[in-house]
């Protein structure tokens, strides 16, 4: 066998090493076995890429290409072991951006070598344009949006859409120009024309991304995540090589799917998520509407009611929320977990969707403050569990948990699956205001009977909660 | 590495078919990991760098190497870094716990559960 064919067999062993790294994903029990399985894979590809003749014989660009890699584990192994776990978006979001603009750095790479190589007999065969160009524009919008989303995320700028007159016209325009290049770029092979598409298709990435708001990001995140993964799939394209494809695909594949599971998750079309700026309208009816609630009266607790409540309960249902994490509460919310199960009540986590800031946000928190995997549930497998719950304790959260979704047709959250807190004996919130959610929408189970009201941080009112129950 | 198109397609969508059908099985307990590990994945685009620049020629195509490279490692280094690190948290209930199941309430639950 030539050596090219042993490398293409390498890399055939790292594409299935990928596929089984996301099957172990399918449990907790062997998801880092899987993950350990799949840096192996890649080391094998990588060290096996160095055999390549034109890679061995590269000469002073062999040692730059060692030289990089130097740099770059340098930068990621620290950031990546330093990096807090509700920091975990902002991550995510500077590697999808930084594979994103690798690929589209290759796909022009491959464009120039390919130009210059036939220039004497002409133009390269069409598709091979289009690959090179459709790995730069995904490759580059994945790099710039994933860049913004960082800033967003990181709270460099604010969260909130960012809107400007005729932003959808200018957004047509940059789409429309980046088409027209595009098709000049396939029928010309003009290298300044493709250079003038990737900057305007970094400009996509930005304008793309910045009326968007904070609680649609993980909906972003996850469609940035598919977006460097196309790119990568297409640079293979270019380049010829299985391994790219396969790996590309599979990313692309997995981003899509969670896109579609986090937009059914906020019961609303990915179009709506991505085009609407929701959550800049409702700012302001969600102000009137607090001033309106603030006159209607809600059953304020004392944590040692609470306490005892709990304390003699036979099932607790914790319902955590963005809130509990920014409090970073995750573990004094365990304490208190810890506290009731001691004393016989069963207690579980019921999770939503898009708590948190990217899907399943919520579940890597509490799973850093020691929570076993099997109290955290999922929402269908929850809700049915809520009926007979004692006591729903809901920390930090608000929209995930409001019956407007259910049986309010004109509310900007109607459709979207909640978690039914209200089906609860008591339902206790523990927040820090009345204001509302991210949502803007004023929560009517706020104000239910059965729902006892205790303000002031995650943190301090936990804390107070166990020291309640510890007395009760 | 000379392959046609038609192959690369072929490939492509069976990759499709293959990432769609595991990642379902996913629960939405490890959607972050799920996400960060694919992250690491896409990472591999390492190796397509590493080919570039070597077939580089002159200081423009040398540069824009050089970059892909130290971009791809970032990613795939740290990609799979972040996720082991969020893997090994996930634990399961220690046995030494009291069982859920056997948890005897010394009182009844206020309100009760069928009131």
């Amino acid at each position: 066998m030539s050596l090219l064919t042993w490398v293409d067999l390498v890399y055939l062993l790292a594409a299935i090493g990928f596929i089984l790294a996301l099957k172990g994903l399918s449990s907790p029990k062997f998801a880092r076995q899987g993950n350990m399985l799949g840096a192996g894979a890649a080391t094998l590809a990588i060290a096996m890429t160095f055999t390549i003749p034109s890679v061995r014989h590269a000469g002073s660009r062999l040692i730059l290409m060692v030289v990089a890699m130097i740099i770059g584990t340098a930068i990621a192994v620290p950031a990546a072991r330093r990096v807090k776990m509700t920091a975990m978006p902002q991550m995510v979001a500077i590697f999808n951006g930084v594979g994103g603009g690798a690929a589209a750095l290759v796909s022009m790479t491959a464009f120039l070598i390919l130009t210059s190589h036939d220039s004497f007999t002409g133009k390269p065969a069409v598709y091979k344009i289009v690959e090179v160009i459709l790995g730069i524009l995904i490759g580059c919008v994945s790099f710039s949006g994933s860049a913004i989303a960082f800033i967003k995320l990181q709270e460099l700028i604010t969260g909130r859409p960012i809107t400007y007159p005729a932003q959808q016209v200018i957004n047509a325009f940059v789409g429309i120009a980046i088409v027209g290049l595009a098709v000049a770029t396939v029928l010309t092979a003009n290298v300044a024309l493709l250079v003038v598409m990737s900057v305007l298709a970094l400009v996509l990435g930005v304008i793309f991304v910045l009326p968007i708001g904070g609680a649609d990001v993980p909906v972003l995140i996850s469609l940035l995540n598919s977006f460097t993964g196309l790119a990568v799939a297409a640079s293979g394209f270019s380049l010829g090589n299985n391994l790219l494809i396969i790996a590309g695909t599979l990313v692309g594949a997995s981003g899509i799917l969670l896109t579609r599971m986090m937009s059914k998750a906020m019961g609303r079309s990915l179009a709506n998520v991505l085009f609407s700026a929701f959550g800049s309208v409702v700012t302001a009816s969600g102000g009137a509407d607090g001033a309106g609630a603030d006159a209607r009266p809600v059953k304020v607790g004392t944590p040692e009611d609470i306490g005892v409540l709990m304390a003699y309960a036979r099932k607790v249902v914790i319902i955590p929320g963005y809130g509990l994490a920014v409090a970073q509460a995750q573990h004094t919310a365990r304490e208190l977990a810890d506290l009731l199960t001691e004393r016989g009540v069963e207690v579980f986590y019921a999770i939503h969707p898009v708590a948190g800031r990217m899907p399943g946000h919520m579940n890597v928190l509490l799973a850093e403050a020691n929570v076993p995997y099997d109290e955290l549930k999922e929402m269908d497998e929850a809700n049915p569990e809520l009926a007979t719950a004692d006591v729903a304790l809901v920390v930090g959260a608000n929209d995930t948990v409001n019956p407007a979704a259910n049986n309010t047709p004109g509310s900007p959250i109607y459709g979207m699956p909640i978690i039914h807190a209200d089906l609860a004996q008591h339902i206790v919130f523990l927040k820090r205001s009345m204001r509302p959610g991210f949502a803007g929408i004023d929560n009517e189970l706020l104000y239910d009977p059965k729902t006892t009201m205790l303000f002031g941080d995650a943190k301090d009112t936990l804390t107070k909660l166990v020291a309640a129950v510890k007395s009760a | 590495m000379t392959v046609g198109i038609i192959e690369l397609l072929t490939i492509f969508v069976l990759a499709a078919f293959v990432g769609n059908e595991v990642v379902s099985k996913v629960p939405s307990i490890l959607h972050t990991p799920l996400m960060s590990g694919t992250n690491a994945i896409h990472g591999i685009i390492l190796v397509g760098t590493m080919a570039i620049l070597g077939q580089a020629q002159g200081d423009v195509q040398t540069i824009l190497g050089f970059l892909a490279v130290l971009l791809a490692t970032l990613n795939v280094v740290g990609g799979f870094v972040v996720t082991d690190r969020m893997l090994e948290m996930f634990k399961a209930k220690p046995s030494d716990r009291p069982a859920k199941s056997a948890g005897t309430p010394e009182e009844p639950g206020q309100g009760g559960a069928t009131s």
